[in-house]
């Protein structure tokens, strides 16, 4: 871009430059502050109950003073695990399946659809869950709401996201490898498994890491198939609540410390979306990965 | 031949190995999964759909009437949050791609915190709303609430695309700018955020889609009131909303749940269909892409 | 490939060095035996990108109302003396530039003269047609506003004056609000200098302004400035030696010695061609070396 002597520089200190600055700094300013919003917040709950006690108490029940937020982590953790383990497969099967397998008019098609279904709220991905998924679920096992329910719900709305990226790093393994592959005598599979997914690994886990973390800050969807019973599950067919649905659940209600408890929550999901982010510097070392957005 | 080339040339002698039959089953599943989703919503959703329905007040909780202030609070929302935040992020996004260096630590630095703030769980823009434009703001549960809270959830999306799509009028334009003796901040006010404009309304339109997808921010901030808003300062209900609060909170409400489901549903597909529409137009007419991802 | 262009000079500029621009004390006016005919005297200019030295101590005068080509072989630094002419280099990445450089005895390096005023009246016309992707009527407007001409009638009657120049009036009159990209890269490129000339310049540089065009579009362009060299000082680097034979009133060659770009030999076109001075001149004249 645009670089300047140093003896025009006080040019450069234009007002377009003093205000577009003064934005960025805005912008960039915004995600500490909505930490520190948050934080200011927590601050009640962290001062009277205390970290330790967060993770010692007997349950979670406000209401008589136990604030025990592990059953929600732990709701959270599975919820979001389970949606991974189904959803990851399947995203790769649809990048390898478009780029490698589908005639050109059927991958565009298909990969369009796939755009399609990333943009569908996740409202009402719950309300299908809710009202055609759970009833299914009942009938093999009651209540339905469960953690398989919302593990099948969060799956089918994370897949786009993943099946996107992926395809975009499937497609992004040069031409040359796999046809040096090729004339190796690999045959179709093996070039599949042991060039191009290799190749990929990088746009894959970039996938994955913006998967799991959409997963875990997904709020509506699982709250209506989840059963939101505060408890560890002992199978896949028992409810489980997770951290943000028990945001959601309890914030139009919640008072003093108990709403300061809920803030302390959001602190944890916080801590992740760094741990998430961080982990994604390192991955794509930046300049390396083509623009991916989270969406 | 190899018929392990690219997307365009795929399938031709295609072996039907056994890969090739999980690949096109696992394919064909995914794809039934989803229209399963799509249909069912269409099936039920779109016999409720009525001009009246889109017009009418909501009676009995949603039970029974219509849409119409949901509507109305859903696209005042909407225009708040863009209004704050198109600006904005046109300003940001010059800024960093027209007066900062490639490669500066400023740039990246904002660049991270900006990929941090996009990964936030729309759970904790909503908390956040809710303590700092409901609560320390006084702007309670409103419209102006909900709308600056998605404004900043909706800024980084719009920072990417409105940075790419400046980033792509070329340098030949700057260049021949200059040396008709325009100076920098008119070539880019005058010449380069012009040109850039159908990639930033591309921008926009995601970030609308996006926007109108949002449920849980909402609640905790523009509130679940559905009457027909007075002014900025009401609380108002947005679709999302009046589809989740129907489904979960009001028996025998699931039938306009999937009524609201199908205008929300269609919304997007105009959206979707306007920025496929943009995208082409503007490539044909200026042969610059949008490189705006989804 | 016919090297680097100024675009491309610019794009792939060397990241990370101090931008610097170095002008020397002005010691004495140059050219003072004749001073009204020379409107660059142009003394010991060294230009580098980093540790690439694009060009090493020139002194050359330019005459004013002449034609003067500048050829010689890609990479010898033809394109940036051009972007010396009217500091463009400020805008190159890395880009040092030292020694004197006066335009009509005021020296442009040392910022005796503000850059955008400079660059007004010195146009630059480049390799690839580059009319803004805007309706015709438009790229008149946008320079023309700029420098301060906000009157409809006046733009017009500007616009349609240096278009009748440009032999583009009869061609574009009733498509002055399409995009001005539809039309043929010869019509662009005449529309490029036909925007440079409403803004009334002294000078026109030209970074090779037909390598981009076929014969017949590359023929009225020469034809155009044929017509404009008794108005205008022209400076025009080509990589086509007929070309220059056919425009050049002044030729300036231009070689890669020890990796830096040097001035070999320059003077009236008739004695450059006919008579070359220098050796490697001969030689590349006779095309036994390029």
């Amino acid at each position: 871009m645009y670089l300047r002597s140093p003896a025009r520089a006080s040019t450069v200190l234009s007002p377009m430059l003093i205000g577009a600055g003064a934005l960025a700094l805005l912008a960039s300013a915004l995600i500490a502050f909505i930490f520190f919003v948050v934080l200011g917040e927590a601050m009640a709950a962290l001062g009277e109950i205390g970290l330790w006690r967060f993770l010692t108490d007997a349950s979670w029940h406000p209401s008589s003073g136990e604030f025990n937020l592990l059953p929600m982590v732990a709701g959270t953790g599975l919820v979001a695990a389970g949606a991974m383990v189904l959803a990851m497969p399947l995203g790769l099967i649809a990048a390898v399946f478009v780029t490698f397998y589908a005639p050109s008019p059927v991958a565009t098609a298909y990969l369009r659809l796939i755009e399609l279904f990333a943009g569908i709220p996740s409202v009402l991905y719950g309300l299908w869950g809710l009202v055609v998924l759970v009833p299914i679920i009942a009938d093999l096992a009651a209540p339905g709401s469960s953690l398989l329910a919302a593990s099948l719900v969060l799956a089918l709305m994370v897949l786009p996201t993943i099946a996107l990226i992926a395809t975009m790093s499937v497609r992004s393994v040069p031409l040359e490898r796999i046809q040096a592959a090729r004339a190796l005598g690999f045959t179709k599979a093996s070039t599949m498994v042991k060039i191009v997914i290799p190749s990929a690994r990088k746009g894959l886990a970039v996938a994955a890491i913006l998967g799991a973390g959409r997963a875990v800050g997904e709020t509506m969807a699982v709250m209506m198939v989840a059963g939101n019973i505060v408890q560890v599950p002992e199978s896949i067919f028992e409810p489980v609540r997770t951290l943000s649905a028990n945001i959601a659940l309890e914030i139009a209600y919640a008072m003093d410390v108990h709403r300061s408890a809920l803030f302390v929550s959001a602190l944890v999901m916080i801590a992740f979306v760094v741990l998430a982010t961080a982990l994604l510097e390192f991955v794509t070392n930046k300049q390396a990965m083509p623009d991916v957005h989270p969406d | 031949m190899s018929t392990l080339t690219s997307a365009a040339n795929p399938s031709r002698g295609l072996r039907w190995d056994a890969w090739a039959i999980v690949l096109w089953i696992g394919a064909g599943l995914i794809m039934a999964a989803f229209l399963w989703v799509l249909l069912d919503l269409l099936g039920r959703g779109l016999g409720q759909i009525s001009w009246s329905f889109i017009t009418e007040a909501p009676e009995n909780a949603g039970r029974a009437g219509g849409i119409g202030p949901i509507l109305v609070s859903t696209l005042l929302i909407l225009m708040v949050c863009l209004a704050i935040a198109v600006p904005l992020a046109v300003g940001v996004a010059v800024f960093l791609s027209e007066l900062l260096p490639h490669r500066s630590r400023l740039r990246r630095i904002v660049q991270i915190s900006l990929d941090a703030l996009a990964a936030v769980p729309s759970v904790v823009f909503g908390l956040f709303g809710n303590a700092f434009f409901c609560i320390q703001l006084g702007l309670g549960f409103s419209i102006l609430s909900g709308g600056l809270t998605l404004a900043c959830m909706v800024l980084p999306l719009l920072i990417r695309t409105t940075e790419s799509s400046i980033r792509a009028v070329p340098q030949r334009y700057r260049l021949a700018a200059t040396a008709l003796g325009m100076t920098r901040s008119r070539v880019i006010l005058r010449l380069v955020v012009p040109l850039a404009v159908p990639g930033i309304v591309v921008g926009t339109l995601l970030a609308l889609g996006r926007a109108m997808a949002e449920t849980v921010a909402l609640v905790f901030t523009s509130g679940y009131v559905d009457r027909m808003p007075g002014s900025l300062l009401d609380s108002g209900r947005s679709l999302s909303i009046h589809v989740f609060d129907l489904a979960m909170n009001v028996p025998g409400g699931d039938a306009n749940a999937y009524g609201a489901g199908v205008v929300l549903i269609f919304a997007l597909l105009v959206i979707n269909g306007a920025v496929l529409c943009l995208a082409k137009t503007w490539k044909a007419r200026s042969g610059m892409a949008i490189t705006a991802a989804t | 490939m016919p090297g680097k262009d100024l675009e491309s000079e610019i794009r792939h500029g060397h990241h990370g060095g101090n931008v610097m621009t170095v002008a020397q004390p002005c010691i004495e006016p140059a050219a003072h035996r004749e001073p009204e005919r020379h409107l660059w005297c142009i003394s010991d200019l060294t230009v580098s990108y980093g540790e690439v030295i694009a060009l090493s101590s020139v002194s050359l005068n330019i005459k004013e109302n002449s034609v003067t080509a500048v050829i010689g072989p890609s990479g010898c630094g033809k394109s940036s003396l051009l972007c010396c002419l009217n500091r463009l280099t400020d805008f190159i990445p890395g880009c040092c530039v030292s020694g004197r450089i006066l335009m009509h005895s005021k020296d442009i390096l040392g910022g005796q003269i503000d850059d955008t005023r400079l660059r007004k009246q010195v146009g630059l016309i480049f390799q690839k047609p580059n009319p803004f992707p805007l309706s015709i009527r438009r790229n008149f407007e946008l320079p023309l506003r700029e420098h301060g001409i906000r009157d409809r009638q006046e733009i017009e009657h500007i616009m349609q004056s240096t278009l009748e120049a440009t032999g583009l009036w009869k061609e574009v009159k009733d498509r002055l609000n399409k995009p001005a990209h539809q039309l043929s890269g010869g019509q662009q490129q005449r529309l490029c200098i036909a925007r440079a000339l409403s803004l009334r310049p002294d000078a026109l540089l030209m970074d090779e302004p037909c390598s981009a065009l076929d014969p017949i579009s590359s023929g009225q362009v020469e034809e155009l400035v044929l017509s404009l060299r008794e108005r205008y000082t022209i400076v025009i680097v080509t990589h086509n030696l007929s070309q220059a034979r056919r425009l050049g009133t002044d030729v300036a060659l231009f070689w890669l010695r020890d990796g830096k770009g040097t001035l070999v030999e320059s003077g009236p076109a008739s004695q450059v061609f006919e008579a070359p001075r220098d050796d490697l001149t001969k030689l590349y004249l006779r095309g036994a070396i390029a």
